[in-house]
């Protein structure tokens, strides 16, 4: 059967999903395999190393480099104070002495007989892990993290802005074309994430904004709006190290775009309850998507009967979304991919797949086709 | 072993690109080719996928079998399989370096120009003159995390604190590579070798550290190949082992995997020096744009990170603004919507331009980036600052100091342009004029495209170092570059110098091949496009007082030009172009431009 590899987002509603939760650095994993975990508990912890303050004390006791160690009163490995002594020479009879204080807490890293340089290291920084969603630990990397497992509904997203945050799910609007306006946000809102349809404006984000909103789940985004939030023009599009109280997650585009059928129904079905999302974007090689994590109760009976499918790429008969405009944003089924190159009106010549939206066919160039998949 | 036929892939950031190159009829010629998305993110996270895709949309067109399940068939066998399989790769990222030298201008200036002549992106020039404190560069550097550090500085035998004070603060950095925590980041030490036995110790335990010839042993020398090739090596040891599916790529290939842009520029330059041409080469990508030049046989590139058609395509808008973008379009259009349409681009960015609006604005922001592009290329293409020259007293009155770029635009004989929007622009009329509009030639200049973007293969092929298949590979690679990569679009000819207040500007009589004749006045302000094939035009080009066309002001010129796909350009512009900025003017001329060209014969219809 004729198929296209064509990457795509996913809309799962019952899933087993796998999150691989990392230290920066190497450190230690403070947890098992198989322990339960909630979204809050702490997997792995390890320290930074602690920023570093060169001092040229050669320089400042106007010596030559190779003379550092008749000047130096603390040693390689030595822990110092702000303002202790460090260097001092000796003067002309024990009078008219230069030296050098501490400019910060440390501990001398290493004292250079070539360049007269010290480099004093500041306290590490600890660093802490959570599990981030709810589930139980699947695997452990040895000093490094783990792998958590959960099983619930998975989302992706196409664009986000906010690092991780969790709350729970409050789909504002009644179907999937109507907007989020700042009348619809309230102090209720505090903590949870909030679902819209087709479009939140940037006042409307500021308010949630305001109340502590967790998260946005919407369709639509201006672009241009992005720089009054961020204070700068977004050139590339990685994200997730903003510091924002309310993650923002588009599913569809920039502009007013409906938000996909399977997504709105998905987290409108899964309303109230408590979800994980990270906004973080990565649209370069080795992509990440946003993403919203809804872990379903062990009580559930349909819970984990259902394994992410692995994904097949386009095929006849696939949902897919169209993703560049004409019908931008517009899900349509695949009726047909004829293998030969099709002139479009830009007269470019592409593959292309025939797709049925509501009732009616459109040549559409494979690369312009999303596959949403489902389960 | 007779080589009779050549597999090549390019791995890019947002396709992957393979070719079929066959011996027929006692030569070398591209005989299909494929492509299908680069997988290397999810759900595939596997950069072979991509490969096998692009390599099975071949067997599919020419029913010749050449994957046996996941795996490339090599050697040939009867008609099954190709000869060796080679590939260059930009996926994952590309190369991303940090540099460093002690005078930003000198050994610093060398060093981005090592790496970036090795195919890979610079992140950052680190120096002891940069005016950041040390705390600022070891922050920088944690930030970063770069694939590889290229440390320099010093001439051989001249001080050595310096350097090893910039070894002291990447040691302090303690700097992490950008994929994977098990392994240290490699570092290549190239400056003054009395430094080595401190760098050693500074550096030796903490970094995988490599010691290489001096960047710059004396002043008035680069030495660069030594660090190029060492860079190249490690770019294979150490970061593609960490790539997806990398490893089982490396596997599958007949000779190292090479950068992309690597690739790129090593053909260019064997290029220019078997013709004896200035080459002004350019390859836009998704996320990059790279520019090659080689003019007084100094080879030049330089990346412009953020300045692309897709990944980076806002940035482009950010750096230019819009109405630089708008001066291009001959429409009038909703800005509003017109930035949100540029930002799905980013996020989908391997959507192609389906209408034909969406074509003119890619190609208006296509003509912004290689503009750019090239502003910053002609600010780095510069002779070798900080050497001290001997003049004789007939210099005296020349200004010509070191750092002067290289780049002219009256001496460039050829520009070569590739990357998706040029090589696979729907008319050929739509590369020559985006190349024209963006780079601005003087004089007589050829202009031509890589057809299919092949290149980055034919740059790889020409490298193989297999023995017994490196002359072959050459010789293929050079003969598949004459007939079926460079499509030759023809030549402009742009006379500059004091335009306004003349109307007409030059004079040209051509006679072709069959002796047709035909003469042409060029008046300011117009463009012209006569059509003719790649052939012989004997050519004589008398322009009116002071108005250069290559001999100087006024003086005519009698030579031969070749036509192409899109014929003989007249520019009768004007350098700089000035477009008007009242909306109704602006878009008059555009259409009369566009109309001259053939641009877009159907747009407004």
């Amino acid at each position: 059967m004729a198929h296209s590899y064509t990457p795509g987002l996913k809309v799962l509603k019952n899933t087993e999903i796998l999150k691989e939760r990392r230290l920066p650095l190497k450190g230690l994993v403070t947890i098992g395999k198989g322990e339960v975990v909630a979204p809050d508990s702490i997997i792995a912890k390890t320290d930074l190393p602690g920023n570093v303050q060169i001092v040229n004390v050669a320089n400042q006791l106007n010596i030559d480099a190779s003379d550092i160690d008749a000047v130096m009163v603390v040693g390689a490995g030595d822990k110092i104070n702000k303002d202790d002594l460090i260097a001092e020479t000796k003067g002309i009879f024990g009078l008219f002495k230069s030296s050098v204080a501490a400019p910060v807490h440390g501990t001398i890293e290493t004292i250079s007989s070539v360049t007269g340089q010290i480099v004093i290291r500041e306290a590490p920084i600890p660093v802490e892990i959570d599990a981030y969603v709810e589930g139980s630990v699947h695997e452990v990397i040895d000093q490094e993290g783990v792998v958590i497992k959960s099983n619930g509904a998975f989302i992706q997203g196409i664009f986000g802005i906010g690092g991780e945050s969790r709350g729970e799910i409050k789909v504002l609007c009644d179907d999937r074309n109507s907007e989020i306006s700042v009348d619809m946000i309230n102090i209720e809102h505090e903590g949870m994430i909030i679902v819209g349809g087709s479009f939140i404006s940037i006042e409307a984000y500021k308010t949630a904004l305001e109340h502590k909103v967790a998260g946005v789940v919407i369709g639509g985004f201006n672009y241009y709006d992005l720089e009054e939030i961020l204070g700068y023009t977004l050139g590339v599009a990685i994200t997730g190290s903003e510091d924002l109280h309310t993650s923002l997650i588009v599913t569809e585009g920039y502009g007013k775009i409906q938000m996909g059928q399977q997504t709105f129904d998905l987290l409108k079905q899964n309303s109230g309850r408590l979800a994980s999302i990270n906004g973080t974007t990565q649209i370069r090689a080795g992509v990440i998507r946003p993403e919203i994590i809804i872990p379903l109760d062990a009580s559930d009976d349909s819970v984990g009967k259902k394994d992410s499918k692995e994904s097949s790429g386009m095929t006849v008969g696939s949902l897919v979304r169209v993703i560049r405009s004409p019908n931008f944003g517009k899900i349509g089924s695949v009726k047909g991919l004829p293998p030969e190159l099709r002139k479009m009106e830009s007269e470019t010549m592409v593959r292309v797949a025939i797709i049925d939206i509501d009732g009616s066919k459109f040549e559409i160039p494979r690369s312009n086709l999303e596959v949403v998949e489902t389960d | 072993m007779k080589l009779r036929s050549i597999l090549a892939t390019d791995c890019g950031s947002t396709t992957t690109k393979a070719i079929l190159i066959e011996y027929i009829d006692g030569e070398y010629r591209l005989s299909y080719r494929g492509e299908a998305p680069t997988t290397v993110e999810a759900p595939f996270e596997d950069v072979t996928r991509g490969v096998l895709n692009a390599t099975m949309e071949i067997e599919e067109l020419s029913g010749r079998k050449l994957l046996e399940g996941n795996n490339i068939i090599t050697p040939q066998k009867d008609n099954v399989g190709a000869d060796i399989y080679i590939s260059t790769s930009s996926a994952g990222g590309g190369l991303q370096m940090m540099v460093a030298g002690v005078v930003k201008s000198m050994t610093g200036e060398s060093a981005e120009r090592a790496a970036l002549g090795a195919g890979s992106i610079v992140m950052d020039v680190l120096a002891s003159n940069d005016g950041r404190k040390p705390h600022e560069k070891i922050t920088r550097i944690r930030q970063l995390r770069p694939d590889m550090i290229l440390l320099s500085g010093g001439i051989d035998g001249g001080t050595t604190k310096h350097v090893v004070e910039l070894a002291e603060i990447l040691a302090a950095a303690n700097p992490q590579p950008r994929l994977g925590q098990n392994y240290k980041l490699p570092v290549i030490y190239a400056g003054n070798k009395k430094a080595t036995p401190d760098i050693k110790q500074t550096l030796g335990q903490l970094t995988d550290l490599d010691v290489t010839e001096n960047i710059r042993p004396v002043l008035e020398q680069e030495n660069l190949k030594p660090s190029r090739d060492k860079i190249h090596d490690l770019f294979m040891e150490h970061v593609m082992q960490q790539a997806p599916g990398y490893k089982k790529l490396m596997s599958w290939t007949d000779a190292p995997i090479m950068p992309t842009p690597g690739a790129v520029g090593a053909l260019i330059e064997m290029v220019a020096q078997k013709e004896n041409i200035s080459v002004v080469g350019v390859d836009i990508g998704g996320a990059t744009t790279d520019i090659f030049s080689v003019f007084q046989k100094q080879f030049n590139r330089t990346v412009s990170a953020n300045l692309g058609m897709s990944y980076s395509i806002c940035n482009v808008l950010a750096e230019t603004t819009l109405p630089n973008v708008l001066r291009w379009v001959p429409f009038d259009i909703d800005q509003k919507e017109l930035i949100n349409r540029i930002g799905n681009k980013m996020i989908r960015p391997t959507t192609v331009p389906q209408s034909l609006e969406e074509l003119v604005i890619e190609q208006a922001i296509a003509r912004e980036a290689l503009r750019l592009s090239f502003i910053q290329h002609k600010s780095f293409a510069v002779n070798l600052k900080g050497v001290q020259k001997e003049r004789t007293i007939s210099d005296a009155f020349e200004q010509s100091d070191s750092g002067q770029s290289l780049v002219n635009m009256m001496e460039l004989d050829l520009i070569i342009g590739s990357g998706g929007v040029l090589s696979h622009a729907p008319r050929r009329e739509q590369s020559a004029k985006m190349l024209i509009d963006s780079f601005l030639p003087e004089g007589i200049t050829a202009v031509a495209v890589d057809s299919i973007f092949m290149m980055p293969q034919l740059g790889v092929m020409a490298n193989i170092e297999k023995e017994n298949l490196s002359e072959q590979a050459r010789i293929a690679a050079l003969e598949v570059f004459e007939k079926d990569c460079l499509i030759r679009l023809g030549t402009c000819i742009a006379p500059v110098g004091n335009l306004e207040g003349n109307t007409n500007i030059l004079s040209i009589s051509l006679e072709f091949e069959n002796s047709d004749k035909k003469e042409i006045n060029l008046n300011h302000g117009e463009l012209i496009r006569i059509e003719a094939g790649y052939e012989e035009i004997k050519a004589t080009l008398t322009p009116v007082k002071g108005v250069d066309v290559g001999a100087g002001a006024g003086e005519p010129i009698n030579t031969t030009i070749f036509g192409g796909q899109v014929g003989i350009i007249l520019d009768g512009r004007g350098r700089p172009l000035h477009i008007d900025s009242e909306s109704s003017k602006r878009i008059s001329d555009l259409k009369n431009w566009s109309e001259a060209f053939n641009e877009y014969p159907d747009l407004g219809k």
